[in-house]
């Protein structure tokens, strides 16, 4: 579809080296891989976080830690390490960097300084954080234990050292560099893309894109609001969250929530366009029902910032308050089933190789639809009272996230490997990281069902010996889990040892999306004579 | 957007009109603005919201007495507490009266003083259940404002309320028997109260 003649200046006056390339650095694609970089190493220590955890958890009673605070700081870590600096650096820095410019067709983004901004505020953000777990927190304890929520009044009386206060300016700077981010995206998509491109021929993965920066508009400024909140009641005597000064403690949620809900959806609907566009590539058939996709992003979008209380059915909120968050959180399983069942539309018929991307994405369709069941299941104000803060949840979120966000990571790094790097990663060791990942993630969450539904606590560190035997065999599976990076890390050494050069289009399948008709890597700028765009919408 | 090498070897064709990014990100700064600030606003809304709809226990605030008593008796509860770092000994003079909807009822709160200091506090209130919040009008009491006493003094501080007769008409609150009032008195400093700090919470809890 795409008639594009690039002019490949391999030898460009303007390219940089050393220093001045990577640290002022302002090419989206290198601004991309130093995402994925950071993303990757902060990856292990968020996956370190979590094996400690379940180290823990293996058998009842205290391991590795001396008391429960200190477990919480662990499981508090994880968590925001995970979601500010793992999955959204990945998907949205990482592979939105990469690639929205490519797919659309622009040179590169729209504000290229801008972007610069945005990935050093990212890593600032993330040592904040990491200084935070090491300062003091709550008396007689390092780090912040509250979980990533941060609820009030733990919050603001529970932790007196500086510990929440460096976290509050952590995520302070990660939301100021997801916005700027998102300005970015949507500014790069709405006014560059290349002659012909309508929105309406834009691949998914450029449309799931834009709907997140609409969503990080929209919700991170309500995050920054409640924490600044928190932090002047913290140290400026203020009283929005305390009830002697006549605040309410449910505000925070409820703004929390209103950020929160979103966020969830910001960190999966980029891996949604990652995983349409590889189906199709290895089904060898366009995306069934191309509009539909789209616009079911922009549904899940929509919707998703009219939900938030289904985290709070507990709180209190009067019965026909519930009927209408049960009633619109189930509505979002809509436009979640028309992605799901197009997905499997387009692979019915198809001609289908199972590639390490292809399996990867297989994967994420598979363990979303467990992710979302569940989901389901909570939605319902009244099981949620049973299943509240229990493991049921967080098998629910990590079904999700862990299994969907970072599989869809996972397939994207497969799939777009060759184009990034220029190299060829073996596919069997794609495979066999898929295999023992899959194996192992399912082996560590799904017992988590039957510990919550028989009524396990999240963020405790000890439990009775009724829970020893699931807890025991999710420790097994975490380790598997873990086992699978290694895999992964050799393959990226077996990549760049062997340097087996990438063709344009290694997939060899005809790929329909702009990145395939440049070179393996790409030049260090493309598209200067702009493509044009001809014929239909095909992915 | 991709630097401009010298050795540009062939002319672009007359450029397709490239749009302002300007346009488009102030537009979105706009939003952030927007949004920021609706976050701030939120905490005004929200209280305005409780006030008038008693949402999440929170009673409503009365003129005058209701005209329309129903002969429907319901046991309105009495609970009180102090926060730490308040020197009030606080109860109320019955834990419990019968009140028919509608009716207007007045009680007696007991708060003295047992510090050595003149101590000022300002209480806050809700219902429960939280439901009842809407039909639970006080007309007057002694928590819409601060009271210093000096030390070994005592008052009796009264609360005028009623039930309204409303609470039938709702499928989740018809069958109460009965209703809690609960007030949690905290320090006031210039008016405003502020948390009690948790140092030596213990120590100073009643």
């Amino acid at each position: 579809m795409a008639s594009s003649s690039t002019a490949a200046h391999a030898d460009h006056a303007d390219h940089p080296t050393g220093l001045r390339r990577w640290l002022f650095s302002t090419n989206h694609k290198d601004i991309g891989t130093m995402y994925l970089f950071s993303a990757l190493m902060a990856g292990l220590i968020g996956g370190f976080l979590s094996i400690l955890m379940r180290i823990e958890l293996q058998e009842p009673g205290l391991q590795l830690f001396s008391n429960g605070q200190m477990f919480n700081v662990i499981v508090t870590g994880h968590g925001l390490i995970m979601v500010f600096f793992v999955v959204m650096p990945a998907l949205i820095g990482g592979f939105g960097n990469w690639f929205v410019p490519l797919m659309i067709g622009a040179p590169d983004m729209a504000f290229p300084r801008l972007n610069n901004i945005s990935l050093w505020l990212t890593i600032c953000a993330f040592l904040l954080l990491v200084v935070s777990l090491f300062v003091g927190g709550a008396p007689g304890s390092t780090g912040f234990g509250g979980g990533w929520t941060v609820y009030p009044p733990l919050s603001t009386s529970g932790h007196p050292g500086p510990a929440l206060d460096f976290g509050i300016l952590a995520l302070h700077a990660a939301g100021a560099s997801s916005i700027l981010g998102a300005i970015n995206f949507i500014t790069t998509i709405l006014n560059m893309r290349a002659p012909g491109m309508t929105l309406h021929k834009m691949p998914l993965f450029a449309w799931g894109m834009l709907v997140t920066a609409f969503l990080l508009l929209i919700s991170l400024p309500v995050l920054a609001g409640a924490i600044t909140m928190l932090l002047t009641d913290r140290n400026f005597g203020t009283t929005f969250f305390d009830p002697a000064g006549g605040g309410d403690p449910v505000l925070y949620q409820h703004l929390f929530w209103f950020f929160g809900h979103p966020e969830v959806y910001i960190m999966i609907l980029p891996a949604f366009g990652i995983i349409s566009h590889i189906i199709s590539t290895f089904s060898r058939k366009p995306i069934f029902g191309y509009l539909g996709m789209a616009y079911a992003m922009v549904a899940i979008g929509a919707v998703g910032f009219i939900v938030w209380a289904h985290h709070m059915y507990t709180v209190g909120l009067s019965l026909d308050t519930q009927r209408y968050f049960v009633f619109a959180t189930m509505v979002i399983a809509v436009p979640t089933g028309i992605k799901i069942f197009s997905w499997i539309a387009t692979m019915w018929g198809g001609s289908i190789r199972m590639t390490a991307p292809m399996l990867w994405a297989v994967g994420f369709v598979f363990l979303f639809t467990v992710g979302g069941v569940t989901g389901v299941v909570l939605a319902n104000a009244g099981i949620d009272r049973e299943l509240h803060n229990t493991y049921y949840v967080i098998a629910h979120f990590h079904y999700v996230l862990s299994l969907g966000a970072v599989f869809g990571i996972f397939a994207g790094w497969y799939y777009w490997f060759p184009k990034m790097f220029g190299y060829i990663v073996p596919d069997w060791i794609g495979k066999l990281h898929f295999w023992l990942a899959f194996i192992g993630a399912n082996v560590l969450f799904f017992p988590m069902h039957f510990l919550g539904l028989a009524g396990m606590p999240r963020h405790y560190v000890d439990y009775p010996n009724a829970f020893a035997g699931w807890h025991r065999i999710a420790s097994y599976g975490s380790y598997i889990f873990a086992f699978s990076l290694l895999v992964f890390f050799y393959g990226v050494y077996v990549a760049w040892r062997r340097k087996e050069r990438a063709a344009n289009d290694p997939w060899g399948m005809g790929s329909p999306t702009l990145e395939w008709t440049l070179s393996s890597p790409p030049p260090f700028h493309q598209f200067e004579k702009l493509p044009r765009i001809t014929g239909s919408a095909d992915h | 957007m991709s630097g401009n090498g010298p050795n540009h070897a062939p002319a672009p064709p007359p450029a397709p009109r490239r749009k302002s990014g300007a346009g488009v990100a102030i537009a979105c700064v706009a939003v952030v603005a927007l949004m920021v600030g609706a976050s701030f606003a939120a905490v005004p809304l929200y209280r305005l919201f409780c006030q008038t709809t008693g949402f999440g226990g929170t009673p409503l605030v009365g003129q005058e007495a209701n005209a329309h008593v129903v002969d429907h008796v319901i046991d309105v509860r009495f609970d009180a507490n102090v926060a730490p770092g308040v020197t009030w000994k606080f109860e109320p003079e019955q834990p419990r009266v019968s009140v028919r909807l509608g009716e207007t009822r007045t009680v007696f709160y007991k708060i003295t003083n047992v510090g050595d200091a003149p101590a000022t506090g300002v209480a806050t209130f809700n219902v429960q259940p939280d439901l009842a919040g809407q039909f639970f009008v006080k007309i007057q009491c002694f928590c819409f404002e601060e009271q210093t006493l000096k030390p070994g003094e005592t008052i009796h501080a009264p609360v005028v309320f009623y039930v309204d007769p409303d609470l039938l008409k709702q499928p989740e609150t018809k069958d109460l028997s009965s209703i809690t009032l609960s007030y949690t008195v905290f320090r006031s400093k210039n008016g405003s109260p502020v948390a009690a700090t948790a140092v030596n919470a213990d120590k100073n809890n009643l």
